[in-house]
């Protein structure tokens, strides 16, 4: 196993003498996404004309179906099949696992009569076409038997129990350290339910060759829906064949397969032919996962100066009732600020609502529209500019365990940030800024989101045309993933673009562990990159042992990598050459990443500072974005582009979590309020005006051989915290109850009798 | 999706035999809203009828001197006309601040005045809603939606309007004219195309179902500012939470009843020499419905009264 100390030598990614490290190179895919014609999973081309099925969900949160006929659908035009629950399949018990180091157990679809959350699938309908199949449905004749069902958070929260195997992490003596603190801040922030809201929706094609099924579907990791399949359906995971190509947004709401990947798989089988399966855009609100609601009580406790002595974060969110997810709010404040006295926790409510999991930064994106408002209010309250507050508690070690920080420029991207958004342009009393009608104001908020590396393999190919071919069952969710896999490629073997391909998300590829958790970069790409070592290795030892090479008989480990050649002194020879003498296929290597042995002694972060300027309307309580600047330390850029986008796009999120974005259960039905984009309001064109963002130079040697982080999810923390405190410094209202509607924040202008 | 036939009508004369000969027909224009609702099932019509292709998208000048808009002139056409924008700019910027550019491109002036509402319980087949399914109840009586009407709602329906062009129109006096299969032509106020929900919210308007929009007639502009205004969370692709809009001394405010709603009483307060915000508030007297949504109310339309008195037209 390797440590930190191996990674710290140069490298031919860290030397990046071709200059493709960090270059602002377009999508790889770009121009087939934007012409139409990558294949998503649910166009990919068919062996023979594909059937199209139709997924019928349920109408009650809890209960269980009393009675469900199907026969008059499947007798229904065009109608091939339907199911229920009485004639689906047989599929494995629900978590059943034949092969015990599956990532993913069975996941049966319409596994029995119980129904577990309105939106479940109940029923099943294949037919020659996607109308028919959905005509059909008003043919099916269910009959539930309700039973009382938990729906409502607010009214649970009071009750809420521990989180299943956590235990608060208190340093110090928080009660006591808070209660001699000179000043404090005690206030309950509240993020609502939101949903992931990808443009394309969950989606199948399935086909069968003889005992083997072949599965293109949207999915963030490739090992994970292949083996949730094959323990579903009962069989070897090598019967099983995933590709996953193209996926139009994941936000973590694809980190798992759903009922249209093991219902597609069935029906093929069950019919002989190919089937497409597609969620609804409703069944994408009611039938996947979605970001719990989460309630989160902040104290602060600070002496006069702003030094902080007391920190308190605990979050009380939801999950189901049968599927525990947690969503970490707390966990990120343990590593940001300063103070000897500490609490953070979470406790939970199950419900019997839809599950919830993993979305755009989990922990961090709901848990810093608190922390780094309160810290807002405790620089208000001191009389203190929050950036000062900010540095007064900046840490020397992690605050949660002592370690050191592998590098931490938190500081300079507040200086960095206000120094070009003009935060000394800011008027500190709230409400003194008009324009016209607008109150205007500016706000700030840290961000701070762990940074991993996980175990990954990749393979390359030299072949004798002198393209070198990545492939990795790897994902590229819409992030770039194709692009910086070959920038990494190319820059490692002296290889330029044009000679680099990338196919990726394919279960029989060298596997990685797929899109999530902003790993993604890191992880894939350091196994891209030693692969790439390997393959430099190995194109080396093949020219020193081959007599018609001109580097034969010289020392492989003094060889270099160029232009396309490999090179030693005034020798030289293309690789291209140097792989068609190999055979007809080439050179194939395989290699791999694993975390070093030491990774975990250092606090491991990427960090950053938003900057907001809002206007708020005096009239009618709404707000609107005026501009906003976000400046970011994330290691060793790839693309430059990528990543701005990869942040950019993370700070429009957090935009709408901070003025839209919210969705509810309707507590007398079971139901998701918003089932539509019409409804559930992500961010549009019109709401980002001005919004840009700089990466500071970084390289950090602890995280990976490349120097490397991931930028994935950093934009969206603290980017709603920023707004919310404009808010507050445009208008002088604290709300704390997301998202900033203009009922809520009208409201609170009334209050102030404004 | 239901099947459905689909017919597509050759003149004016064949569009209405063929609504005459299937009772449960609809016309279809740009199908920017019809077709959304029949996708879910909302809509189930058993026929339709394709009038998009009938020659009435021109926009003539009348002899009253005001302006005549054919029921299939875009909402992108009308919004972009010179003659709509610098002597109606309150029907432009209304226009303009509603659905997308794409979605404007293809929906019709008739279209948009017909369009359905967007109450998330009428959007949702599950739920029981009186407007959908007859005696089905309305959920969104206690329920969580923000957007329920102020004014005219009944103990069957309290769901809004979702036209943002049709505010415009009832400010600026605008007249509907139909036609029906026996050959019948009828004018009647946009303000009152719309039925109040009452016993039967099921029935959207007072038109018949072989009675099809051929224009729609702006008289002459009132003098005075005009003044749009349109409260939203977001900044685009979102109904209102209310709009108002002001053309000299008349008032409309959208999104508080399911048809465009003619302030009358701030009008005649305004008349009688109020102030803006009494002429507001004197609406609000008979409006039901939360405290904030009427405070809202109140503090748009009295803000763009004052801003229609300085001349302007945000």
């Amino acid at each position: 196993m390797s440590t930190v100390r191996d990674w710290a030598a140069p490298n031919p990614i860290t030397e990046n003498r071709s200059g493709l490290i960090g270059k602002p190179v377009d999508r790889y895919e770009g121009r087939l996404k934007v012409t139409g014609t990558a294949p998503y999973a649910f166009e990919v081309e068919t062996p023979s004309t594909p059937l199209y099925g139709h997924i019928v969900s349920a109408t009650i949160p809890r209960g269980r179906i009393a009675a469900i006929d199907v026969s008059q659908a499947a007798s229904a035009a065009g109608v091939v099949l339907a199911w229920s629950h009485l004639d689906v399949p047989v599929q494995a018990q629900r978590g059943a696992k034949l092969n015990p180091r599956s990532q993913r157990g069975s996941n049966p679809a319409l596994g029995s009569d119980r129904v577990e959350h309105y939106g479940q699938s109940v029923a099943f309908i294949l037919a020659d076409t996607p109308e028919n199949a959905r005509a059909a449905e008003s043919r099916i004749r269910i009959t539930y038997e309700a039973s009382d069902a938990d729906l409502d958070f607010g009214s649970f929260i009071d009750s809420a129990g521990p989180a299943p195997g956590e235990e608060d992490a208190r340093i110090g003596d928080f009660e006591a350290g808070y209660s001699a603190s000179e000043v404090t801040v005690d206030a309950t922030w509240f993020s609502p339910l939101q949903n992931h809201a990808q443009m394309e929706p969950c989606a199948t094609t399935a086909w069968w060759e003889g005992d083997k099924v072949v599965v293109h579907t949207s999915i963030q990791m490739v090992k994970g829906g292949q083996h949730a399949l094959a323990e579903t359906l009962g069989i070897p995971s090598d019967r099983v064949h995933l590709l996953t190509r193209y996926i139009g947004g994941g936000f973590g709401g694809k980190g798992q397969s759903y009922d249209d990947l093991t219902l597609a798989a069935l029906a093929a089988r069950e019919s002989g032919r190919p089937v497409r399966v597609a969620y609804t855009r409703r069944q994408m609100f009611q039938a996947t996962i979605h970001r719990p609601a989460v309630q989160m009580r902040v104290r602060l406790g600070a002496d006069k100066t702003g030094r902080l002595n007391a920190m308190a974060l605990e979050a009380v969110t939801h999950c189901a009732r049968n599927a525990p997810f947690v969503e970490h709010a707390a966990n990120f404040a343990r590593n940001l600020y300063a103070a000897p006295h500490r609490l953070t926790g979470h406790r939970l409510v199950r419900l019997d609502i839809p599950h919830a999991g993993a979305m755009r930064a989990p922990g961090e994106a709901p848990g810093m529209l608190s922390l780094e408002c309160a810290m807002d209010e405790l620089a208000d309250r001191l009389g203190m500019d929050p950036i000062a507050l900010r540095i007064r508690n900046e840490p020397e070690v992690d605050p949660d365990n002592a370690k050191p920080f592998s590098v931490r420029q938190l500081v300079r991207c507040m200086q960095e940030g206000a120094q070009q958004f003009g935060w000394d342009r800011r008027n500190p009393t709230p409400g003194a800024v008009r324009d016209g009608r607008w109150y205007v104001g500016m706000g700030m908020a840290t961000a701070i989101r762990g940074n991993f590396l996980l175990p990954a393999k990749a393979g390359l190919r030299l072949t004798g045309d002198g393209l070198a071919t990545l492939t990795q069952g790897m994902t590229d969710i819409g992030t770039g993933t194709y692009t910086i896999l070959a920038q990494i490629t190319g820059e490692t073997l002296g290889l330029p673009l044009d000679q680099v391909r990338v196919e990726l998300g394919d279960s029989n590829m060298p596997p990685a562990p797929g899109s999530g958790g902003q790993f993604g970069a890191a992880t894939a790409g350091s196994a891209a990159f030693e692969t790439g070592m390997v393959m430099r290795r190995r194109l080396a030892e093949l020219a020193a042992g081959d007599p018609r090479s001109p580097l034969y008989g010289e020392d492989p480990m003094l060889m270099d990598f160029a232009n396309g050649n490999i090179v030693l002194g005034n020798r030289s020879e293309s690789l291209a050459a140097l792989a068609s003498r190999a055979g007809p296929d080439g050179v194939y290597v395989e290699g791999s990443i694993s975390p070093a042995a030491d990774a975990r002694d250092w606090s491991q972060h990427t960090y950053g500072a938003q900057f907001a300027e809002v206007g708020v309307d005096s009239v009618t309580g709404e707000v609107r974005l005026r501009r906003m600047f976000g400046v970011f330390a994330a290691g060793r850029i790839l693309n430059a582009k990528l990543a701005k986008s990869q942040i950019t796009g993370g700070m429009i999120w957090g935009v709408g979590a901070a003025l839209t974005e919210s969705n509810a259960v309707d507590p007398r039905y079971g139901s998701f309020l918003h089932q539509d984009l019409g409804g559930y309001l992500a961010p549009v064109h019109a709401d980002i005006v001005n919004l840009d963002a700089v990466l500071l130079d970084e390289a950090d040697d602890k995280a990976n051989p490349m120097g490397i982080k991931g930028v994935g999810e950093l934009g969206i923390c603290g980017s709603g915290a920023a707004i919310a405190n404009a808010v507050y410094n445009a208008c002088g209202v604290r709300l704390r109850d997301y998202p900033l509607t203009p009922d809520k924040v009208l409201a609170a202008l009334e209050a102030k009798g404004l | 999706m239901k099947p459905f036939a689909f017919e597509r009508a050759r003149n004016v004369d064949h569009a209405l035999s063929l609504a005459a000969a299937a009772p449960g027909a609809r016309f279809l224009a740009g199908g920017t809203n019809l077709l959304d609702l029949m996708k879910l099932e909302i809509e189930q019509p058993d026929t339709l009828i394709d009038v998009g292709r009938l020659p009435l998208a021109d926009i003539s000048e009348t002899a009253g001197g005001g302006l005549r808009i054919g029921a299939l002139a875009t909402n992108s056409v009308v919004a972009s006309d010179p003659r709509i924008r610098s002597r109606y700019p309150v029907l432009a910027r209304a226009i303009l601040s509603g659905a997308s550019v794409q979605l404007r491109n293809k929906a019709s002036m008739g279209g948009n005045l017909m369009q359905r509402t967007r109450c998330s319980y009428f959007m949702d087949p599950a739920m029981p809603c009186n407007k959908r399914l007859p005696g089905s109840g309305c959920s969104a009586m206690g329920g969580l939606s923000q957007a329920t009407a102020l004014f005219g709602a009944s103990e069957f329906c309290a769901a809004v309007s979702a036209s943002d062009m049709s505010v415009a129109l009832a400010v600026l006096d605008a007249e509907v004219e139909t036609v029906r299969a026996d050959g019948s032509v009828r004018r009647r106020p946009v303000e009152t195309l719309h039925r109040l929900p009452g016993d039967a919210p099921q029935v959207d308007t007072d038109l018949a179902p072989d009675e099809l929009i051929l224009a729609v007639e702006l008289p002459p502009p009132p003098s005075g500012g005009q003044v749009w205004r349109k409260v939203r969370a977001r900044a685009s692709y979102i109904g209102a939470l209310a709009s108002v809009a002001v053309a000299g001394d008349r008032v409309a405010l959208g999104a508080v009843a399911a048809r465009p709603w003619r302030a009358r009483a701030t009008e005649a307060a305004l008349a009688g020499g109020a102030a803006p915000s009494e002429a507001a508030e004197a609406e609000l007297a008979s409006a039901s419905g939360e405290v904030g949504r009427k405070s809202l109310v109140r503090r748009l339309a009295s803000d763009a009264i004052q801003e229609s008195r300085k001349g302007g037209r945000s």
